[in-house]
């Protein structure tokens, strides 16, 4: 940051834009709340808040919707993180949703949880009476949600309405619920993968070791490494080799893939990101493979 | 790096995708994976060509419509500077989405087909970026090719454009010949046009000068949260939060608070990285003071010897967003400005514009969706506020329908009074 000149560099206004909208959320929603994962996005996120209600403690708790089917290294981590600011932690259990006969598993060899987290978060939604969720998504991820708005406006049954968008205008932003209904706000929604990176390397902010190179047991599926875990059921063609593999995104194990790289520093993983040729998503989301739009699909049912 | 944020708007004929995708292509900002995803839906689609309009058109509905539903945000970086375009369709809902792309934006690009010279839409264009104050106009002359790269013909277009443009205010308006399918003039110089002495369109987005953009005089502080940390530690904290709305706040400044109009001086400036010695525009910062005065969200920070406009009368210009229900006098409506919130009613409504002839028609008794319009309003409480021309951030609001919630007007602050 150059004083004299009174020019902000580009992250510098992705801070303060960031900063900007969860202040204004805390001031204008009853029950906010922050939806953690304990991937990189989410720890940016984490770290905003702390910034912007500084030297106050976060004024709403965290959330994190367990599949149950977690890396360790990254539960972990959450644990430690919101113990260091002092913040309330809400976990929503898929597990407890099976249990309780809300949402059924699916099995066979693609089994995945994904898809039920959304009947979870929608009924801790409902049960803390939550008003705004903040959420870690950026429009550079994926093209339903290069058309979500910073506010996105979620009715009764959580559902995204992508041709009833509220326009968004300025830095105006329009709170105005009813009562049941909620929005999912997106502070990081014009920061680009690159730019979480470069955010990390000059804040400082401590990651999970699953980002950075290591030696896991993997096995190949769709042209993805996927993390051999008691989580998922491998076919018999599916055999698990070790390779030096990191994750571009941290999510449910059983979707989520890792790649190749030897990118052991965040130096290292700034210029393997500055030069990859392959979106975050694409590389490592089993779950946007369903279709062209699985993605929105998710979204209008009520998913992030 | 800086970041220059840049709003188009047209329909796919004028070749606004086909730029897009160049300037995205030709910067290695188009994946391969999202390159191979779109040329095997335009094949299912049954184009001859790959599609670059569907890297941005990714909802169902505007798949199988073939058309662009809403703004869309796409993300491009070169060396110099860090690009956000805010791309936006050209059909019924033009103006609504045009306005919220625009209102951010530090560039406008207006797309002229050279073979059609100005067009409606081009005027429309021209207008709405002018209306919202986008400090810079670049006039892309497309199709350059197939009219042979003429010369005369492009500063046939020029000329015309200018001619419109005189009854416009824009400070800084730039012309440059391009064919967006061939690539000359978009991010290379084009060997075809010898004769133009310009800079290609990325090298202009590059070097365009934005910092002074900016209001740095005035200062305003909107007051957005109050921090009060309630710990042990901090236990007499008092913090304002907020957003720097213009000019430079140190500590030592003498301040005044509105609506109260007491004086105080600033303490310190802070933020989690340390004490900030200057604060501007755009940093989200905390400003303590020395005094223990009330003051709460939706107050303004501000300097006794200049101070914003302080009303409950105001004159604007709105675009109205609604298609439920149209503009009438007498309508009451919520109000947000700057961090504060008010109800207001429309006092009366002098005239509509007409986007494209810029004709002014008198005492309508209505605007309609994609209608603009001068207004008066009155608000219930005075809000504190500079012309939009001098500052995009204490001079411009939103209306809300306290019936259905939704936003239905984009304000722009023209003065005070009835």
């Amino acid at each position: 940051m150059s004083i004299t000149t009174y020019e902000l560099n580009h992250l510098d206004q992705l801070e303060a834009e960031a900063i900007h909208i969860f202040r204004e959320v805390a001031a204008e929603f009853e029950r906010p709340c922050l939806m953690f994962s304990g991937g990189k996005d989410s720890i940016v996120m984490l770290h905003l808040a702390a910034k912007a209600f500084w030297p106050a403690r976060l004024p709403f708790p965290v959330m994190h919707v367990d599949t149950g089917h977690n890396f360790p290294e990254v539960l972990e981590f959450r644990d430690k993180r919101v113990e260091e600011l002092e913040a309330r932690l809400v976990v929503a259990s898929v597990q407890k949703s099976i249990d309780d006969g809300k949402v059924v598993e699916e099995t066979g060899p693609r089994a995945s949880r994904n898809r039920l987290q959304t009947t979870t978060l929608l009924d801790a939604i409902e049960e803390h009476r939550f008003d705004a969720l903040f959420g870690g998504a950026r429009r550079d991820e994926e093209k339903a949600r290069a058309k979500e708005r910073v506010y996105s406006f979620r009715d009764d049954f959580g559902q995204w309405d992508p041709k009833n968008q509220r326009p968004e205008l300025w830095n105006l932003y329009n709170g105005r619920i009813r009562i049941g209904e909620h929005i999912r706000v997106f502070p990081i929604s014009n920061w680009t993968e690159l730019d979480i990176w470069q955010y990390i390397e000059r804040e400082n902010v401590e990651i999970p070791q699953v980002y950075f190179a290591h030696d896991r047991q993997v096995f190949s599926r769709d042209g993805m490494w996927l993390a051999d875990s008691e989580f998922v059921t491998r076919t018999e063609d599916e055999k698990v080799v070790t390779r030096r593999v990191r994750y571009r995104t941290v999510g449910d194990m059983s979707c989520t893939g890792a790649v190749e790289s030897e990118a052991a520093t965040l130096e290292q993983i700034i210029e393997e990101v500055s030069a990859t040729r392959i979106t975050e998503r694409g590389a490592t989301r089993a779950d946007d493979r369903v279709s062209e739009a699985a993605m929105e699909d998710r979204k209008k049912e009520g998913y992030f | 790096m800086e970041f220059l944020r840049f709003a188009t708007a047209g329909s796919v004929d004028d070749g606004k995708s086909t730029l897009i995708g160049r300037l995205l292509y030709d910067t290695k900002s188009i994946f391969q994976d999202q390159m191979e995803s779109i040329e095997k839906t335009s094949v299912q689609m049954g184009n001859d060509y790959t599609n670059l309009a569907l890297l941005t058109d990714g909802l169902r509905a505007e798949r199988e419509q073939g058309i662009t539903i809403d703004v869309a945000y796409r993300y491009f970086a070169t060396p110099k500077r860090k690009f956000i375009i805010a791309d936006t369709p050209g059909h019924i809902q033009y103006t609504r989405n045009m306005v919220t792309g625009a209102s951010t934006a530090d560039v406008a690009l207006v797309l002229v087909d050279a073979r059609h010279g100005v067009v409606e839409q081009s005027r429309r264009h021209a207008f709405l970026a002018s209306l919202l104050r986008i400090p810079h106009l670049v006039v892309c002359v497309n199709k350059m090719d197939l009219i042979d790269y003429d010369e005369k013909a492009f500063n046939e277009v020029k000329e015309e454009f200018r001619n419109f443009a005189m009854k416009l205010e824009i400070p800084d308006l730039t012309f440059i010949p391009v064919s967006a399918l061939h690539g000359d003039n978009v991010v290379e110089r084009s060997s075809n046009m010898p004769w133009y002495e310009g800079s290609p369109l990325l090298h202009h987005l590059e070097e365009v000068h934005i910092a002074s953009d900016r209001n740095h005089i005035d200062a305003r502080f909107p007051v957005q949260y109050v921090i009060r940390p309630q710990s042990d530690e901090h236990h007499d904290y008092r913090g304002y939060a907020g957003t720097v709305a213009g000019g430079v706040f140190k500590p030592g400044d003498e301040v005044m608070v509105l609506p109260s109009g007491f004086t105080s001086t600033v303490a310190s400036i802070d933020s989690y990285d340390g004490p900030v010695a200057e604060a501007f525009g755009p940093m989200a910062v905390t400003i303590r003071l020395t005094d223990d005065i009330d003051i709460s969200r939706g107050d303004m920070i501000c300097r006794p010897n200049n101070q914003p406009v302080s009303s409950q009368d105001i004159q604007a210009m709105v675009c109205w967003m609604s298609e439920n229900a149209d503009l009438t006098p007498r309508m009451k409506l919520a109000l947000k400005h700057t961090t504060r919130s008010s109800r207001v009613m429309i006092t009366d409504l002098h005239y509509r514009i007409d986007v494209n002839t810029l004709h002014r028609e008198e005492n309508p008794s209505s605007l309609q969706l994609n209608e603009i319009g001068r207004i008066s309003l009155r608000s219930t409480q005075p809000l504190f506020f500079d012309e939009y021309r001098r500052n995009r951030n204490t001079g411009s609001f939103i209306l809300i329908d306290e019936a259905t919630n939704a936003t239905v007007a984009a304000g722009i602050i023209v003065g005070s009074g009835t």
